[in-house]
């Protein structure tokens, strides 16, 4: 056998390669583009004001939209960001600043832990705290449920966020006599707020798509519901529920609720990576 | 990442205790009396206020740290509400509600072993076609592409994790389904229904369409984790193989993929855990029968989606308690996926987080 052919064959074997690794990222990024066509195709011509502004025809009428369960999701995401970003950015600040013993070590793995667990199982607990407590389904059921999703996730940017804040910022600061809990708030905590902020929007994107944890919890509603103590709409939900219904005007809907979604979360996406903290989060790898 | 966390010390606590008396051994008696006269009363007559938020720290700690022990309390519930909750079906049925395999809730049996089936079968065939796609974007972006593509394609791949499983679900439903059915299932019974894994009549809804959307569902987790796992292997790695002549796609398999290869098994894992618990989608599109078939085209049902399913139509305890322990199943089994995924990529990237949300 020649060298020749051997340089040959290996210089093949490189091109190959690289050709199979370049029409494989190709197959990813397509398989996201025709998504993203067919959200727009099927999405964009049901997407109106009546869509946006009414409440669900009986079965069986055409038209209608799903203004309550927009509402719906905000309630129950603005219930699950009071009560999970205290807790999470809490979490955080005890990891960054307090955690570097045992007891820390074992909180930060087992954030990682229920980070981890399907929301499946979080909506399965959230049932059997709230919902079997108070005896009904309830939007608030559906806030803790996202809640506990949201509590690991912002703890641990928080913590990363706080540990790029050089060491000497801190010291600067107990320098100056300043106690340790005001140096962390107003200091620590202000130098990071950019990266943390965009851990807490890309939380809020991630859990604003959760359906698992709302079926048994915030259940769904036809009607308008503004109270936090009965069963509430949520736009995911409603898609789930009309995508398996037979009927075509509930499919375009559907579509119409998925393109809202979508454009919701991947505009705070694009937000937080193109306009906030551009650096910080690369800094973080 | 930055500083190192052992670097990292807090300043003594007696510091920011209280408002201290300075030391004042070193100045010589007699001759400043008056001054540390005033020096005493100065310290005295520090206003409450500023005292008690001196004391405010060890609050402020105190806060914090039950901030972070509700996590701990949070899994702690978890684990003992499932367990409560299942104990009706663990007393009935006992170890053999994972061996049998007849689900019928009307005559009260409930066998959990079709759903465990489907559960593994659809995140193995999930596994299968993502595991080669997401090395390869992880690769193509870290090693070959040029570099105006690298962020774009990061982005895009980035993006794919930030659909909600609901409308993967949607559009699996309505787009895959019928794909398959009509274009590739006909090719797969022709030329390889003598596998036996696929025969049959093909509907569209099956374990095939939920291994593809989960698949498709997890390729932005393990790539993005891979991607991370192969930045950190050394320069000179590459460098040294090239050096001796390799050419890229010799010094990728030499240099690179065999240094990562504990972190990409954890990245692996990693998907494997998100893959075992997905739902939305894979309710959607598998066909929820409780059956164990061996064709790929068949229809089936997994864990989580029985539980999406059923659970609110679950009246009686004993159904409802069925379900529970498969919930409990399923978050054990996934905390051990998540453990073992984690420590693999820990020590693949000495300490560095394994970032399951990014």
């Amino acid at each position: 056998m020649s060298s020749g052919f051997l340089q040959f064959r290996r210089r093949l074997v490189d091109y190959a390669a690289t050709f199979t690794a370049a029409f494989l990222s190709a197959i990813v990024v397509g398989t996201l583009v025709a998504i993203f066509a067919y959200l727009l195709i099927k999405g964009a011509g049901s997407v109106n004001w009546a869509f946006l502004t009414h409440t669900p025809k009986p079965v069986g009428e055409i038209g209608g939209g799903m203004a309550n369960a927009i509402v719906g999701s905000a309630l129950i995401l603005g219930m699950a960001s009071l009560i999970g970003i205290p807790f999470g950015i809490g979490a955080g600040i005890y990891l960054a600043e307090y955690g570097r013993n045992r007891l820390g070590a074992f909180v930060r793995f087992t954030a990682d832990v229920l980070n981890g667990v399907p929301s499946i199982v979080i909506g399965l607990v959230a049932y059997g705290l709230v919902v079997f407590t108070q005896g009904h389904f309830s939007a608030f059921a559906g806030g803790v449920a996202l809640a506990i999703m949201m509590v690991p996730m912002v703890a641990r940017t928080t913590e990363e966020m706080l540990l790029l804040v050089p060491q000497a910022v801190r010291e600067a600061a107990f320098g100056l006599g300043i106690p340790q809990w005001r140096t962390t708030i107003s200091i620590t905590l202000a130098s990071a707020r950019a990266g943390i902020l965009t851990g807490i929007m890309l939380a809020f994107a991630r859990v604003a798509g959760e359906t698992a944890p709302l079926m048994f919890t915030a259940l769904g509603n036809q009607f308008w519901s503004f109270s936090p103590n009965q069963p509430i709409a949520a736009v995911p939900l409603q898609i789930y529920t009309y995508a398996l219904s037979p009927y075509d005007d509930w499919h375009r809907q559907a579509w119409a609720a998925a393109l809202v979604l979508v454009a919701l979360i991947v505009g705070t996406i694009s937000l937080v990576r193109f306009v906030f903290a551009r650096s910080t989060l690369r800094e973080a790898r | 990442m930055g500083a190192s966390p052992e670097k990292h010390f807090s300043v003594p606590d007696r510091q920011t205790d209280g408002p201290v008396v300075r030391p004042r051994s070193t100045e010589p008696m007699g001759t400043s009396e008056s001054s540390k006269i005033s020096l005493l009363t100065t310290a005295q007559k520090a206003p409450a206020w500023r005292r008690s938020i001196f004391n405010l720290d060890s609050g402020f700690r105190g806060l914090m740290t039950l901030a972070g022990l509700t996590i701990l309390v949070v899994v702690a519930l978890t684990l003992s509400e499932l367990l409560q909750r299942s104990a009706l079906a663990w007393q009935k049925f006992g170890f053999h509600f994972f061996a049998t395999s007849s689900w019928d809730p009307v005559a009260g049996e409930f066998g959990a072993l079709p759903f465990i089936f489907g559960t593994l079968v659809s995140s193995i065939l999930a596994l299968l076609i993502a595991v080669p796609l997401s090395v390869a974007v992880a690769v193509f972006v870290t090693e070959m592409c040029p570099k105006p593509l690298r962020k774009p394609i990061s982005f895009a791949t980035e993006l794919l994790a930030a659909i909600p499983s609901v409308i993967y679900g949607l559009w699996a439903m309505f787009i895959l389904v019928p794909l398959l059915r009509v274009h590739v299932a006909p090719i797969l019974m022709n030329y390889f229904s003598w596998t036996g894994l696929f025969t049959g009549p093909m509907y569209g809804y099956s374990m095939l369409a939920a291994g593809v959307v989960m698949a498709i569902m997890i390729i932005p987790i393990i790539s993005s984790i891979t991607r991370e796992v192969l930045a950190v292997v050394p320069q000179h790695q590459r460098e040294a193989a090239l050096a001796l002549g390799a050419t890229r796609w010799e010094m990728i398999r030499i240099g690179v993929l065999k240094n990562a290869r504990a972190g990409m098994i954890g990245a692996i894992i990693l998907g494997l855990g998100r893959a075992l618990g997905e739902t939305i989608a894979v309710t959607l599109v598998i066909g929820n029968t409780p059956q164990i078939a061996k064709s790929l085209l068949a229809p089936g049902y997994t864990m989580a989606s029985v539980i999406a399913n059923e659970f609110n139509e679950a009246t009686d305890e004993l159904y409802r308690s069925a379900l529970i322990e498969i919930g409990l199943a399923l978050f054990i089994v996934t905390v051990i996926v998540n453990i073992l995924a984690q420590l693999l990529v820990w020590t693949a990237t000495r300490g560095a987080p394994a970032r399951s949300n990014v």
